[in-house]
């Protein structure tokens, strides 16, 4: 079977990830309850028309796809494959807002035109001239790794060499506070927000664009082999574990044989067990790592996870910053990521050193 | 095998409840575009809709749902579609195989969402909609209600979105990831797409006529069908009735502009040269393609112009768009037109295209204006969506 490598990475998140080498540059906010992104100098990689009519999550994910192309030095694309729990919210928000106060009249189409899912995707082709295979996925917290699965599968299929793969979500003011009423985001006035010893309820949120080329050669930039990724929609806490050991088992692994774990706490008392868990118990031994205190939370939070176990790899260094359990080792070789969220969109992702 | 099974399918649209009533409206001409009832809107005189007749309320007491749930209208149509198709597959156990849900959507659940908006902070009672807006909510709806577990996914690519599941769906069991998967789209009718395809200038004042010269846009409509594919292991262990097969499918992009499509088809053109590589199969083997043809000026145009390009202007098969029975189902309609695809199959006819009366002045296309017997082994269906998101199929029937 032909298999999937990570040759280069893009990410835009509420750290400053672009140009660095890892996380040296990242710093603990525990008093906001919704984090925004750095934003990149957009007028370096888009022209300053476009970016006038363009939405954050569109410029975010041109910018993270661009720089992930240029570390891996790939000039074509055979598919370009991205994840978005809420798609453009801020223009599906502007547009219904319009609706709603004009009562349907005088309406201009710029906003519900970008408001599409896949108008990410569709905006990169556009600027690629790419005709390839390009598809969009939007199923909560699985959002980003079916946009993985679909991708490892075209390799596999040798329908493709070389796939551009994206998790994009923004934050949207209206769409914020809606949260914030239905307690998916933490209260206010609770400060410090911390993730491990949490004891309030709903998330501290945040936004971003992670990108990745994955090829089916292994080059210079190689950072490692996407071994697996498994989905499943529902599973109790007490049978996570055990979904654990057969996806291992599928790829002729056990528990000892994980490097590191990269579990998606995001500080929600309500559903953090699903982590702890197994922190408490299977990988007691493992090196734990956690990183949407980094992040924030957002459906496709899991893409910046998996950019956290990539630079793991490349760099074989657990930085303090994100460790659960102070645990290190001599290498870093194979590496799990957990992530659900609310209990559902569980996956399993597991990528190894080559 | 030519391709992957179909065991089953289902479907409720502005033509039937079931894919009997469905065939039922196709073959009598019988017409659902009609005045928009179950939304209010300042543009229910001007522009009509293929809607489902039935209340938010109809729909949740017919399903059985506790007067506490949280479900968009999306959801419950995926979830009667999703139903049906299970019942039509023969499957008593749905987690005895290695069994996935690959759902499509646009809206989601945004047709709560519009209706609660500035409510929401008003009437605590209402904060369970606030969930239900994204399309993952409404697929694990649909999952629940069938007590699925594993591989749940949703695809969003504007209007090709179902023919993309679908086509996920025959790779995965392809590939034999999975032994068993439910496959389709839902969309309802929401006051957030009729403005929108209304600000774009193509919403048909009348009754849309695809590929005819005086076309003037789309109806939008509202649907969800899902179809049932098994691995051919479980059809023979089961010794399971295969409606047809899922031979070809391709996906390309037009990168051409966000919301219109190119003149010259490219995007269509690949599509269905992709299509037409899965399936091994020659443009000549098609014998009735179900075009996207929504009717607007830039679609006909761009698709024509690609069929042209594929078939040849003396081979073109017979064709037909069922827009004009159903309205423009958005997201759904890759998954209603499959679902038409292989009643044309089953019943070796092609269904009409009604409303055409002028040839496009472009090219000499006339798609079929009457029902027509006749044998059919394969059928193309083409959808496209915005972001240049160009999608085919090939069904085949099964040996």
């Amino acid at each position: 079977m032909r298999k999937a490598y990570i040759n280069g990475v893009g990410c835009i998140s509420a750290q400053e990830t672009l140009d660095t080498i890892f996380l040296e540059k990242a710093e603990i906010n525990e008093k906001d309850t919704i984090f925004a992104i750095k934003a990149p100098v957009y007028k370096d990689f888009i022209s300053p028309v476009a970016i006038r009519r363009m939405a954050k999550g569109v410029k975010n994910g041109i910018v993270a796809s661009a720089i992930a192309m240029k570390e891996a030095n790939a000039t074509t694309i055979d598919a370009i494959i991205t994840g978005t729990g809420l798609g453009c919210i801020e223009d599906s928000e502007k547009f219904l807002k319009a609706i709603i106060d004009n009562k349907e009249e005088f309406l201009t189409p710029t906003s519900f035109i970008q408001s599409t899912h896949n108008t990410v995707g569709a905006q990169i082709a556009l600027g690629l001239q790419c005709k390839a295979y390009n598809l969009t996925y939007v199923n909560g917290s699985v959002s980003f790794e079916s946009a993985l699965f679909d991708a490892k599968m075209k390799i596999e299929e040798q329908e493709a060499n070389s796939i551009l793969i994206g998790g994009i979500d923004e934050t949207a003011e209206f769409t914020m506070s809606l949260f914030k009423l239905a307690g998916f985001i933490k209260k206010e006035n609770e400060s410090p927000y911390t993730f491990l010893e949490s004891t309030t309820k709903g998330a501290v949120y945040g936004e971003g664009a992670t990108f990745f080329v994955l090829e089916n050669e292994k080059k210079d930039t190689t950072y490692a082999e996407v071994l697996d990724i498994e989905i499943i929609n529902k599973l109790g806490v007490n049978e996570v574990e055990t979904k654990i050991i057969n996806f291992l088992k599928a790829n002729e692994l056990q528990i000892s044989d994980i490097d590191a774990v990269v579990l998606g706490y995001n500080g929600d008392v309500e559903f953090d067990d699903y982590y702890k868990t197994l922190s408490e118990n299977a990988f007691t031994k493992t090196p734990q790592i956690y990183y949407k205190h980094l992040s924030g939370e957002y459906n496709t939070a899991s893409a910046f996870g998996l950019w956290v176990g990539a630079k793991i790899i490349k760099t074989q260094q657990i930085l303090q910053i994100i460790s659960v359990n102070n645990l290190k080792k001599e290498a870093y070789k194979t590496i799990l990521l957990y992530n659900q969220y609310k209990g559902i969109d569980h996956s399993f992702t597991l990528i190894s050193k080559c | 095998m030519k391709g992957v099974a179909i065991t089953g399918m289902g479907i409720i649209s502005a033509i039937g409840n079931t894919v009997e009533e469905n065939y039922v409206s196709l073959v009598n001409n019988k017409v659902a575009i009609t005045t928009i009832e179950n939304i209010s809107t300042v543009h229910s005189g001007l522009n009509k809709v293929g809607e489902i007749k039935k209340t938010n309320k109809q729909l949740a007491d017919e399903l059985q749902l506790s007067s506490d749930n949280n479900f968009s209208r999306t959801a419950m149509l995926g979830v009667i579609a999703a139903k049906q198709a299970v019942r039509n597959a023969g499957i008593t156990e749905i987690n005895e195989y290695k069994t996935g849900l690959i759902s499509a959507t646009s809206v989601g659940g945004m047709d709560m969402t519009e209706t609660h908006y500035y409510d929401y902070f008003e009437d605590e009672n209402l904060i369970k909609y606030i969930s239900c807006h994204d399309g993952g909510d409404v697929t694990h709806k649909i999952a629940d209600e069938l007590g699925l577990k594993g591989m749940v996914t949703t695809i969003s690519t504007a209007c090709s979105s179902a023919a993309n599941a679908i086509m996920l769906g025959a790779r995965l069991i392809k590939s034999g990831k999975l032994d068993r998967v439910i496959v389709g789209g839902t969309d309802a009718l929401a006051k957030f797409t009729i403005n929108g395809f209304k600000t774009l200038m193509i919403l048909s004042d009348g009754y849309n006529k695809p590929f005819d010269n005086d076309r003037k846009g789309l109806n939008l409509g509202e649907a969800s069908a899902f179809l049932v594919l098994e691995s051919d292991a479980v059809v023979k262990k089961e010794n399971k009735k295969v409606c047809a097969r899922v031979s070809g499918y391709g996906n390309a992009n037009d990168a051409f502009h966000q919301t219109a499509s190119s003149e010259n088809g490219d995007g269509a053109f690949l599509a269905m040269e992709k299509a037409f590589q899965v399936a091994n199969l020659k443009p000549e083997q098609i014998d009735y393609v179900n075009v996207h043809g929504t009717a607007t000026p830039n679609n006909d145009l761009s698709e024509g112009s690609a069929i042209l390009k594929i078939f040849g202007a003396e081979n073109t098969p017979d064709f037909s768009s069922t827009k004009p029975f159903t309205g423009h189902t958005l997201a759904a309609a890759g998954a209603v037109e499959a679902v038409y695809s292989i009643l044309a199959i089953q019943n070796n006819v092609v269904f009409p295209n009604l409303n055409f009366k002028i040839p496009m002045q472009e090219f000499n296309l006339i798609p079929q204006t009457t029902l027509k017997h006749k044998n059919i082994e394969h059928v193309l269906s083409n959808s496209f969506g915005f972001g240049g998101n160009c999608s085919t199929l090939i069904f085949s029937k099964s040996e």
